[in-house]
């Protein structure tokens, strides 16, 4: 699994977010969306610099983190696909579209593929619901999806990724 | 920081310019919220600044502005014209765009093939014509669409913050309590307690810190009500909240919304700050002595956070998880002080309440639930959208007028309402008025708002296992009923849509679902046999095929669905080439045919077929 590197700019940075949530009543949930956003995910390593700040014991920490789905003890990918799987998207057919990309893939939803190059989730209505099925890459909604588009345009980064990679 | 004679000053002109009452020719509107941004109205709203600008088009004003609400012809651009008049443009296009400043803008010719006009006829790009919705009628959603979110002067030019220096220099606390209780308003977000009550008891426990929050963390799967709120009227929240703050002798207010939703949170923090500038927030509110703070938290992703004494302990920082009521939050909420928390749209409502009064509220909609509710219509519908309707709208004017009918003449089957905690309603059904109590006694109930359509193409029990699955990864584990129970259904569900059923399955599956809702501690638990109760009740005979034919009709659950071509088949090829596994073969103009043996029974072929030809067996 990708390991994440704690530098000493991105620590003081948190640190600083962490003193500024301290000034106000609960402090924990701002201060771990600030390091979700830094640092991709929230592993025991940047726990312990929460619970430095906030005197807040790291099992306590971990079983927050662990609680909600937003943060992540594991960084996600280069690129992250989601696939609505909100009840407008479903009922017109967004499993298969998500199934179909798990293929392409060769990992499970919440996965991240051994080159770190792509996650896919199953995200809950994304607000496009007119232009659904949708799904997302890197936070660009696709809409009137098909298994086919969803295939064109995940080859399309395939492509370019492993093209880049040649050079 | 704005004096009383400012305000005024500013809504006046505010006022003129969109109502057109200056020299401004035309005012051009650009829907921006999430679902048109999706469509890509960024560019076309870049497209018509441009083309302004190239033809150098003088007294005209471009604006863009939340959810219009018919999501599904985006992007939309509306032409206001000084007589009062509002064209619909859909499906908005860059080159349609351009047309649109070249020949409505400049020379005054209305593009009829590209409008829909919302009180005569609705025609989409095809030429189909829908019915018009006259039904109608928004307070919630008064300024969606109109006013340009992100400027406050706009929002003021349409009455807004009037409601709130009525209340602070005309009215005492329990006088805005009274008005509230007296409108009739109830909770939007699902439970439907009277809010002027909520209020009143919240008071009632004055003295040291109080709270009021706001719900914005919108779980039901498929919905977007209260987003298109906060994208496209941020300030009717704050004002409402302030409002509340006011009558509770609260002054800190938080808003918990979903991280999921940046726009909203990135509006909503550019609202508060105007606000905070403009003297609506902070200390001595316009010169009065009272004092309110708004803060945002931000949810992460956890659907019980919802529920509000989770979501109060999302905000303290711990996991989210409900606790035993009472006490309820009005007595011991956030910190252990008084708290009032109440869903976005709810709020919505409370400054006009306070500008028009009770009476002209409760005149709207029905004895029991005055007002309007806001849907989010969604699935196999013609029109998928964000409507306003007066309670004790039925379900059929909904769906058929409003909402345009189910498209690809497929057979209506079923809506659903009440998100995971809800229930389905079937054709029978369809003329039940929408209020709180009627959707209940048929098995639903009202929800925050998410309504999904759903056709012959959709099964029932794979729809209840859909619900299901999404509860049992929500639970958050204290219970066991729920953390246990609702896993046991669906392994259930997970045999009988496999061809493994029993009949004994299906006793088992009656009588968990009867615990559970017993037994559960919060009305996550309580509510998410729902789904299952009101498709078994309903639709026992797609149940039966399932155990007993080992058969799917609908063609969804995959182990045992067989697709097949009847001879209805034109030979168009459509669904040979949209198979994403080659399963189908066959020429031009000839019938086509499936291989059982590659099939793997994704569905895709059947909305592909032009005429329905693709059955399953
Ligand atoms: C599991 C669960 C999820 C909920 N989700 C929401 C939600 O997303 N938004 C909301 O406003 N209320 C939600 N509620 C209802 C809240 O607990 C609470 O009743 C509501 O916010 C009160 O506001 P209202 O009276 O204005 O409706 C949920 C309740 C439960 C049990
Ligand atoms: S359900 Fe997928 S965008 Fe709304």
């Amino acid at each position: 699994m990708g390991k994440i590197v704690i530098t000493k700019e991105k620590e003081l940075l948190l640190r600083k977010k962490i003193r500024e949530h301290k000034q106000k009543s609960g402090p924990l949930m701002p201060s771990l969306h600030d390091a979700q956003e830094i640092f991709g995910c929230i592993p025991l390593e940047v726990q312990k610099i929460i619970s430095e700040e906030l005197k807040i014991s790291v099992s306590k920490i971990n079983g927050v983190v662990t609680f909600y789905s937003r943060f992540s003890l594991e960084p996600k990918g280069k690129h992250v696909i989601g696939v609505c799987l909100g009840t407008a998207c479903y009922v017109k057919g967004s499993q298969a579209v998500l199934d179909e990309i798990c293929n392409t893939l060769q990992i499970k939803v919440g996965e991240t593929t051994k080159d770190e190059l792509f996650s896919v989730e199953a995200t809950r209505c994304v607000g496009a619901c007119g232009l659904a099925p949708v799904f997302t890459i890197d936070g660009k909604v696709y809409g009137h999806a098909t298994v086919q588009s969803a295939a064109k345009e995940l080859r399309r980064i395939i492509d370019w990724e492993t093209g880049t990679h040649e050079n | 920081m704005k004096t009383r004679q400012d305000l005024n000053k500013i809504r006046e002109e505010n006022l003129k310019q969109i109502k057109l009452l200056d020299d401004t020719k035309y005012r051009v509107v650009v829907g921006m919220a999430s679902c048109g941004l999706a469509a890509n109205a960024d560019l076309t709203y870049d497209a018509i600044e441009k083309e302004i600008k190239e033809r150098n088009l003088q007294n005209i004003t471009l604006t863009s502005v939340g959810c219009i609400g018919e999501c599904a012809l985006e992007p939309i651009v509306e032409v206001y014209d000084k007589d009062n008049n509002r064209y619909t443009y859909c499906s908005v296009n860059e080159r349609k765009a351009k047309e649109i400043v070249n020949k409505h803008l400049e020379q005054g010719e209305i593009i009829y093939r590209y409008l829909i006009d919302n009180y005569k006829l609705l025609i989409d790009e095809d030429g189909n014509k829908y019915e018009a919705p006259k039904y109608q009628y928004r307070i919630a959603l008064k300024n969606c669409g109109i006013i340009n979110p992100t400027k406050i002067d706009q929002y003021i030019g349409l009455d807004g913050y009037k409601a709130l220096e009525k209340v602070l220099f005309e009215m005492t606390p329990e006088e805005v309590i009274d008005v509230v209780t007296k409108s009739g308003l109830r909770g939007r977000g699902g439970g439907g307690f009277p809010t002027g009550l909520k209020w009143k008891f919240t008071a009632a426990n004055k003295g040291g810190q109080s709270f009021v929050i706001c719900n914005a963390d919108e779980g039901d799967p498929g919905a977007f009500m209260d987003r298109a709120v906060l994208e496209g009227d941020p300030h009717a929240v704050i004002e409402a909240m302030i409002i509340c703050g006011y009558a509770i002798s609260a002054s800190q207010g938080y808003v918990y919304i979903r991280a999921e939703y940046p726009l909203a949170v990135e509006r909503l923090q550019h609202a508060i700050k105007n606000a905070y500038e403009y003297g609506f927030l902070g200390e001595n509110i316009l010169g009065s002595n009272f004092n309110f703070d708004l803060e945002i938290r931000l949810g992460a992703g956890a659907f019980v956070c919802g529920e509000e004494t989770a979501l109060i302990a999302s905000i303290e920082g711990e996991r989210g998880m409900p606790r035993n009521k009472p006490p309820y939050p009005a007595s011991s909420g956030l910190w252990g002080r008084p708290t009032v928390i109440n869903n976005v749209e709810t709020f919505a409502n409370v400054a006009q309440i306070i500008l028009k009064g009770a009476d002209w509220f409760k005149s709207i909609g029905t004895e029991k639930a005055a007002g309007t509710k806001v849907f989010a219509l969604g699935g196999k519908i013609k029109n998928t959208g964000l409507l306003e309707v007066p309670m004790g709208t039925t379900l059929r004017e909904v769906i058929y007028d409003i909402g345009g009918g189910l498209p690809n003449n497929k057979r209506f089957k079923a809506v659903q309402t009440g998100g995971p905690s809800g229930g389905i309603l079937t054709e029978a059904e369809l003329d039940t008025p929408i209020d709180y109590d009627n959707l209940i006694a048929k098995g639903s109930m009202m929800g925050s708002g998410g309504m999904i359509v759903m056709d012959e193409d959709n099964c029932m029990v794979d729809i209840a296992k859909f619900y299901l699955e999404f509860t049992v990864e929500e639970s958050c584990g204290k219970c066991t009923p729920c953390r246990d129970g609702n896993l046991r259904m669906l392994e259930i569900l997970n045999k009988i849509t496999a061809g493994k059923g029993t009949m004994q399955d299906l006793e088992d599956l009656r009588e968990l679902a009867l615990m559970i809702k017993d037994t559960s501690l919060c009305a996550l638990g309580q509510s998410a046999p729902n789904p299952v109760l009101s498709t078994l009740d309903k639709f026992y005979d797609e149940y039966l095929e399932h155990v007993v034919n080992k058969r799917c009709p609908a063609g969804v659950c995959r182990d045992i669905a067989k697709l097949v071509i009847t001879d209805h088949c034109i030979g168009c090829g459509k669904c040979l080439r949209n198979c994403p596994v080659n399963a189908i073969s066959g020429h031009v103009k000839q019938r086509h045919i499936i291989d059982l043996n590659i099939c793997v029974a994704c569905g895709t072929c059947k909305p592909a077929c032009p005429v329905n030809a693709i059955i399953s067996v």
